[in-house]
């Protein structure tokens, strides 16, 4: 069990009436990169608030490093980073990332680690308000960084980023997790699937499986893991059928 | 509760504005403004030193009001109030966060216009300008924290301007700036006693009338101050970690 960085178990969640999240339950190894896979609008970043713990659920039950999922204890230990940029437009990447340090406790010189992570150092003195949309998705990822966080929690991390950045950054999170980091990352593009070691497919608000990229296209017998999806996703019509 | 997650929100909050010279150069010079503008449309000397005083406390109560309501439902509708949430932030520190670096604008705000009324508009009071200084920020305080707190209640930045007339407007009537509070009905009598920018007028009138600090004038300003506290506590209250 204490191989499990995150565990949900009947995870229902309700917003505006509809049923988002409809009995989910998964597990996630510490340690690992798992992909939160499907298209938008299933409930991936329904079930990151849950377990983040920022959202209201329904029932069910959300464990994160070991903890109820929104325990005080667990507030400096997740770095997490929504899909729409949650940084303050009106102030510099280097004026708004010290700030969230302050507020972390973490050294200033955490500030220039991050900025160089996330490959903004010739953006730092500029205003949020002003960068490019991948440029705004990187410092918002930036603040996620800050400290020393035990586990990621990142919705879309990559948005907006070329190739090339794509890439490093997927370095950067497999270099996080070789040190022990968990990382959940969400996606709506399959070609990030495939660098996963675990993923996690959603749809309409239910899993339909967890499994590793190589588990999931022998099961599914597809050549490619968008194949593997439409798969699981038809043979869970059939099946209700 | 930690001091340096306070000061550090002050900080930020302090830079924001240092981006943005044109809000800090109206929030500094339109209650001046309008002190001016006052002095002129009476004509008189006399009725303005009867007026202004009352009116050095509204206008930054109000100015302080609308400004908070704004930049809180911002910080809520941009998402950056839920990622506080995930951090150790406390709900008390962002607040007096708010609370401190308004509070050290509003000061300032109070400053240039009591300096301007005092000297130039020949505004005469009986008591103390300290007493009368104090008592105008108390009340731009108090507006900050009202503001804080119903930015709770608006979604969007449409619903937050229309608090201004709900919970300013019908103050402002009552204070006893039109019709002296003993002169009204007992029904907006009692209204009025609620309501704290009352006592503000209430002392603020008596600074600038005589020179004496009796018990009324303390209970006044102890009501103030009481409710920008409270104010601050329910601003904590509508504060949620977890949102549907």
């Amino acid at each position: 069990m204490d191989e499990s960085a995150i565990v949900v178990e009947g995870l229902r969640v309700r917003r505006g009436g509809q049923e988002v999240l409809r009995d989910v339950g998964c597990t996630v190894r510490r340690g690992t990169v798992t992909g939160l896979l499907g298209p938008n609008g299933c409930g991936k970043s329904t079930l990151m608030r849950s377990i983040v713990g920022v959202q209201i659920v329904e029932s069910g039950r959300v464990t994160v490093l070991r903890r109820p999922a929104g325990s005080p204890e667990l507030r400096r230990r997740i770095g997490y980073a929504t899909q729409d940029p949650a940084i303050y437009a009106d102030l510099t990447v280097t004026e708004a990332l010290r700030y969230f340090a302050a507020v972390l406790g973490t050294r200033p010189s955490d500030v220039d680690r991050v900025i160089a992570e996330t490959g903004l150092e010739a953006s730092a003195g500029t205003l949020v308000g002003r960068l490019s949309g991948g440029q705004r998705g990187r410092a918002n990822l930036a603040v996620a960084l800050l400290g020393t966080p035990e586990l990621l929690v990142l919705d879309e991390p990559t948005v907006g980023s070329d190739p090339e950045l794509r890439d490093e950054l997927w370095k950067l999170f497999h270099g996080l997790a070789t040190a022990g980091v968990t990382l959940l990352i969400s996606s709506h593009v399959m070609d990030e699937a495939a660098r996963c070691d675990e993923l996690l497919m959603l749809h309409q608000g239910k899993l339909l499986a967890q499994d590793t990229p190589e588990g999931l296209r022998a099961r599914t017998g597809a050549a490619d893991l968008e194949q593997a999806f439409l798969r699981l996703i038809k043979g869970r019509e059939g099946a209700t059928r | 509760m930690s001091a340096s997650i306070t000061i550090a929100t002050t900080r930020r909050i302090l830079t924001q504005l240092r981006h943005d010279p044109r809000t800090v150069a109206l929030i500094i010079g339109v209650p001046s403004l309008l002190m001016i503008l006052l002095r002129y449309v009476l004509n008189s000397e006399r009725q303005f030193s009867g007026i202004a005083p009352a009116l050095l406390g509204i206008f930054p109560f109000t100015i302080m009001f609308l400004l908070t309501s704004i930049t809180t439902l911002r910080e809520r509708t941009a998402g950056t109030l839920e990622r506080l949430m995930t951090l150790p932030m406390g709900k008390l520190d962002l607040l007096f966060g708010y609370a401190l670096a308004f509070g050290l604008l509003a000061s300032l705000q109070v400053l240039v216009a009591a300096g301007i009324s005092l000297t130039w508009l020949g505004l005469d009071i009986g008591g103390s300008v300290w007493t009368l200084l104090l008592i105008v920020v108390l009340d731009a305080l108090l507006g900050t924290a009202l503001g804080l707190f119903v930015s709770a209640f608006a979604r969007t930045e449409f619903q937050a301007i229309q608090f201004m007339p709900v919970f300013v407007l019908p103050q402002f009537l009552l204070c006893g700036l039109f019709v002296p509070r003993d002169e009204m009905g007992w029904l907006l009598s009692a209204v009025s006693d609620v309501l704290p920018l009352s006592y503000a007028v209430d002392a603020l009138t008596q600074v600038a009338r005589s020179a004496t600090i009796d018990g009324t004038l303390v209970r006044n300003v102890a009501v103030i101050a009481g409710c920008v506290v409270l104010a601050l506590f329910l601003g904590a209250a509508t504060l949620r970690r977890r949102t549907p």
